[in-house]
């Protein structure tokens, strides 16, 4: 089958690749551009641990098509540090052992700071209703909420 | 281990510090086990059964191994054909062979039957397209009571066991039965008895990461597999056996692990990676669909039960007994034995009886899930405690205060209990503010005491110290919720350098002896003691090459803070001497320094957990939500205290899905009709309170630092707990779970 | 001699017999006599028990020492998830 050319940026760099077109944004950062952060759960859209930005926009990359990336700018997890400064949420996630096997993390972080970009200072329960879309079967979501609030809180003192 | 070594203060144990893997699970860096590539590398996939029951009559595969980007098509033809059949689970090389890929038979929706390896993944998956299988259609059964009744239909001739009596049905293949008393003379003492059903349904642990691999096998039976498992050494083993390879020439390498809990402590994809790769002579990459992992992957069990229990007027229970029916999938292995025996645990019991029966039918093989077959049993009987405190108007602390097992009670499983902290959280509940917060009208509290036996298994650990005094922790078992912390924390407290100065690594299965799977919640129990033990063999070793240089005995050497110092002040007068300053010149003084241990540790120790559940009921749709809950238990010694909680969070969670939400839905047609997350939907945030914890530390005696294993345990009291919440809030007894909202309407209006 | 406790389940291979005495000093010997005086019991014993010393649960090791008058009991096999 005839593969497609996609240009796209990924993490403030330009990349390009040639994918198959069934295949998923997921599958591209993965398989064609090495990024193995984002993790597929479920493939169906349910479990959030591929979640990416696609144009400063949440998305899981399960259900978008790597040819949708052409032109586009994709943020991961592995562009959420900054150089080798942890971004505060991760450092919060490391304090607060806001993970136990780490597979949901990738997801989660992506779509804190997404919620955190949006709404700097979430209620509990705004901070629950954002992240119901990224499923963690360890840690019962206690320390993840508590991490994610006092990275707002946080963030807000500093500006 | 005898209690005289055993440490009660502790410098570094107990504190929390940051997990050494931290920086790689928030960057992404971590690597699971769909995240490593190989060059040349093929994709698998795995034609499954669409049928619950089939006999397989014929499997045409050549036109997918006429396709050029297809380089390796195997079915059961290509497996051991020395691995035998033998009935329970005596035989469980053969369950698995099975189980992985089918043979006469397929026994499930989603059963293997064939698989291919490709040039990508789309065209491995367009592949099994063109395979042709003829299939005739077998009756089937998949509810445990029905498989049990004379016309079922037969799954698997001879696979009952020993222990079965005559006249039951082939599918019952393992019986259980135990107690102690006699329960007729206890109902008669009793001034209520209360006699009921319960069901539960069969859930899945729900790890996020679906199973994946990198197998590598040539003719030459050299093999090298990199996989997400609990436990390498039994992927070893098994995929040894079912390939007919020896089992040191397979390589394991257990990747980062994206959650197990019972689920990933055998194998399911891994032999037929290997089975690709050996026939296409490239290394395969075989990784589920989410859809594959509920079809083909262990669910739990799902029970049928029946407990009957007595009790005085002022809250003596004077006879319990229990009948509890699982269905475990197509094979032996239904934990209805645990279940028997966990069941009434807790309780001080002079009269006894618990039976349990492992059934068959056909659905996927059930795997271990958290403390297995504990929750469902559990349910059951502190169900029909809280009825009966309710009829009685006794407060359900202290009925379960008034029976509690102590040290020395003699066990519903027959022998007597050393120290055990049942009691410890018992009152701790009891003070806890949470239970005597007022509820708001439409709310239930709960109550529900817990147990689970943990355990030890086989278990190796070397430490290596390096020249500037650090030190390297090789452990076998793979870290599934922060154990490399725990593990650093124990070895600093024996060698007193610092938490940062030791790295621990999860060792593959060709650089240290053999390693039980991460399962039993034995890993800070066994690895731990395993880790103390390697530590202080590398101290003996330090205190001897202090003592050569100050010339005294060794025995006038002892090791504090991280030095060698002299026992005392007749040993001679010599200045602490670090570790940093014996291991800089350690190769000119007799050579490299490590520290060795292994054993099978036999002290695991029981563990006892009670939570307190608040429940709202909406009486218009159904719909329960969790306001508050509380999770206490006995950890013996809480290592890292936040891990520690975060297992006690995580099983509560469980429990949550368990009791509410999670089931597997057959249709009529023996098809699983919910194989996704979005239709068998695990608690997300918006469905959960915060979750509160006290951790309870009774010392067990087996562990040089007291610890308990404290993993399973957190999921046993909360379907009980729940139920017992929800019941309460809706004024109407629940007997099935999962009380999703349609059934807890059925209940209140009175047709549930 | 040991007193070795039975699971009820187990009376059918012993001639109905719950309690039974065997002469062993570890866990090892306790299994192998077991055998040789009911030999029935070699099936459950073959798939697998754990053994209770004093209320200390030995899960599988066969070296484990009994002392002389300590309350013995078979058990299923402990398995872990």
């Amino acid at each position: 089958m005839s593969k497609i050319h996609v240009t796209t940026t990924v993490n403030g760099d330009e990349v390009d690749f040639l994918c198959d077109p069934r295949e998923t944004l997921l599958d591209c950062l993965r398989d064609r551009l090495n990024l193995t952060g984002a993790k597929e759960g479920c493939g169906t859209g349910d479990c959030g641990a591929c979640s990416v930005t696609l144009d400063g926009r949440l998305v899981c990359s399960c259900l978008v098509l790597g040819v949708e990336a052409e032109g586009k700018e994709i943020g991961t997890v592995e562009g959420i540090a900054d150089g080798d400064v942890l971004h505060p949420l991760q450092k919060k996630f490391i304090e607060y052992a806001a993970l136990q096997c780490g597979v949901c993390t990738p997801g989660i972080l992506v779509a804190a700071k997404a919620l955190l970009e949006k709404n700097p200072d979430p209620t509990e329960e705004e901070v629950r209703y954002w992240l119901a879309g990224n499923l963690c079967r360890c840690t019962g979501y206690d320390k993840i909420i508590r991490a994610v609030m006092d990275t707002a809180a946080e963030l807000r003192e500093a500006v | 281990m005898a209690l005289d070594d055993r440490k009660t203060d502790f410098k570094f144990v107990g504190t929390r510090p940051d997990r050494p893997d931290g920086l790689d699970k928030v960057t992404g860096r971590a690597k699971f086990g769909a995240d490593m590539y190989a060059p040349g590398m093929l994709h698998g996939a795995i034609l499954r059964s669409p049928h619950a029951h089939a006999r397989i009559v014929k499997i045409d595969t050549s036109k997918a191994e006429a396709l050029k980007d297809v380089k390796a098509v195997v079915t059961r033809a290509d497996f051991s054909d020395e691995v035998e059949f033998k009935p329970g689970l005596e035989g469980e090389f053969w369950n698995v062979l099975e189980n992985v890929m089918a043979g006469e038979k397929a026994l499930y929706d989603g059963h293997a039957v064939a698989a291919v390896a490709a040039t990508s993944a789309l065209a491995a998956r367009d592949a099994l397209k063109l395979i042709e299988v003829e299939y005739e259609v077998l009756p089937h059964v998949t509810d445990v009571d029905k498989a049990m009744e004379p016309d079922a239909p037969v799954i698997r001739e001879g696979a009952a066991d020993y222990s079965v009596p005559e006249g039951m049905h082939p599918n019952v293949v393992r019986y259980h039965e135990s107690g102690h008393g006699d329960v007729e003379a206890g109902f008669a003492e009793a001034d209520l008895v209360i006699e009921d059903h319960f069901d539960t349904e069969a859930t899945h642990q729900g790890y996020i990461e679906p199973h994946a691999c990198l197998a590598m096998l040539g003719n030459d039976g050299k093999g090298e597999l990199w996989c997400c498992t609990q436990g390498h050494w039994i992927v070893q083993k098994t995929c040894a056996a079912l390939l007919g390879i020896e089992t040191s020439q397979l390589r394991v390498t257990a990747s980062e692990i994206g959650g197990g809990f019972g689920g990933k402590t055998t194998v399911f994809i891994e032999p037929v990676a290997l089975a690709l790769s050996r026939k296409a002579n490239r290394p395969v990459k075989l990784v589920m669909s989410r859809s594959e992992v509920f079809r083909a992957t262990g669910p739990t069990a799902s029970a049928s039960m029946d407990v009957k229990i007595g009790m005085k007027k002022d809250g003596t229970i004077t006879a319990a007994q229990g009948v509890f029916r699982l269905q475990g999938g197509a094979f032996p292995g239904a934990p209805g034995d645990f279940t028997a025996m966990c069941a009434f645990a807790p309780y001080n019991l002079t009269n006894v009886r618990q039976v349990g029966y492992d059934v068959m039918t056909n659905r996927p093989k059930q795997a271990a899930y958290r403390a297995p077959g504990a929750p469902m049993g559990a349910f059951a009987v502190e169900s029909v405690i809280d009825e009966l405190c309710n009829q009685l108007g006794l407060d359900p602390i202290d009925v379960r205060l008034k029976n509690a097992a102590r040290e020395g009670t003699k066990a519903s499983y027959g022998p007597r209990y050393p120290r055990i902290g049942l009691v410890e959280t018992l009152e701790a509940a009891k003070a806890h503010p949470h239970y005597s917060a007022p509820l708001k009208p439409g709310q239930g509290r709960g109550i529900s005491c817990g147990f689970w036996f943990n355990h030890g298994g086989e278990t190796s650990v070397s430490l290596a110290l390096s020249e500037d005094g650090s030190a390297q922790v090789m452990v076998g078992t793979p870290d599934i919720g922060g154990s490399r912390a725990s593990m650093a924390l124990m070895a600093a407290e024996v060698l007193g350098i610092p938490y940062e100065n030791i790295r621990v690594t999860v060792a593959d299965t060709a650089t240290l002896g053999y390693n039980d799977v991460s399962h039993g919640s034995r890993v800070t129990y066994a690895s731990g003691l395993a880790t103390i033990k390697a530590a202080q063999n590398a101290v003996e070793k330090l205190c001897e090459r202090a003592a050569a240089k100050w010339g005294i005995p060794v025995d006038a050497v002892k090791w504090e803070n991280g030095c060698a110092v002299p026992s005392g002040p007749n040993a001679g007068d010599f200045d602490p001497l670090p570790i940093a300053e014996i291991t800089a010149d350690m190769g000119r003084t007799g050579g490299p320094i490590s520290g060795h241990f292994e054993a099978t540790p036999e002290g695991a120790g029981v563990s006892f957990g009670t939570h307190i559940v608040d429940a709202e009921v909406d009486r218009e749709t159904g719909k329960t939500t969790i306001t508050r809950y509380t999770v206490i238990q006995d950890a013996g010694k809480a290592i890292h205290p936040t891990y520690v909680e975060g297992q006690f969070q995580g099983g509560a969670a469980q429990g949550i899905g368990w009791a509410l939400n999670e089931e597997y839905i057959y249709g009529e047609d023996g098809r699983l009709q919910n194989a996704v997350f979005l239709d068998y939907r695990i608690p997300v945030a918006s469905d959960l309170p915060m979750i509160d914890t006290v951790i309870v530390e009774v010392p067990n005696p087996g562990h040089p630092f007291g610890v308990r294993g404290v993993g399973e345990t957190g999921i046993v009291p909360p379907l009980a707990a729940i139920a017992n919440a929800v019941s309460n809030a809706a004024g109407v007894r629940m007997r099935q779970l999962p009380m999703s909202p349609p059934r807890v309407l059925a209940a209140l209006k009175g047709d549930g | 001699m040991v007193e070795v406790h039975l699971w009820s389940g187990l009376r059918s291979l012993t001639g109905g017999r719950e309690v039974v005495e065997v002469e062993a000093s570890n866990t090892g010997e306790l299994l192998r006599e077991l055998v040789r005086a009911y030999p029935q019991l070699e099936g459950p014993i073959q798939a697998g028990v754990s053994v209770a010393i004093d209320g200390r649960i030995i899960a599988s090791g066969l070296t484990e020492p009994i002392p002389e008058g300590s309350e013995v009991y078979l058990m299923q096999r402990l398995r872990g998830g």
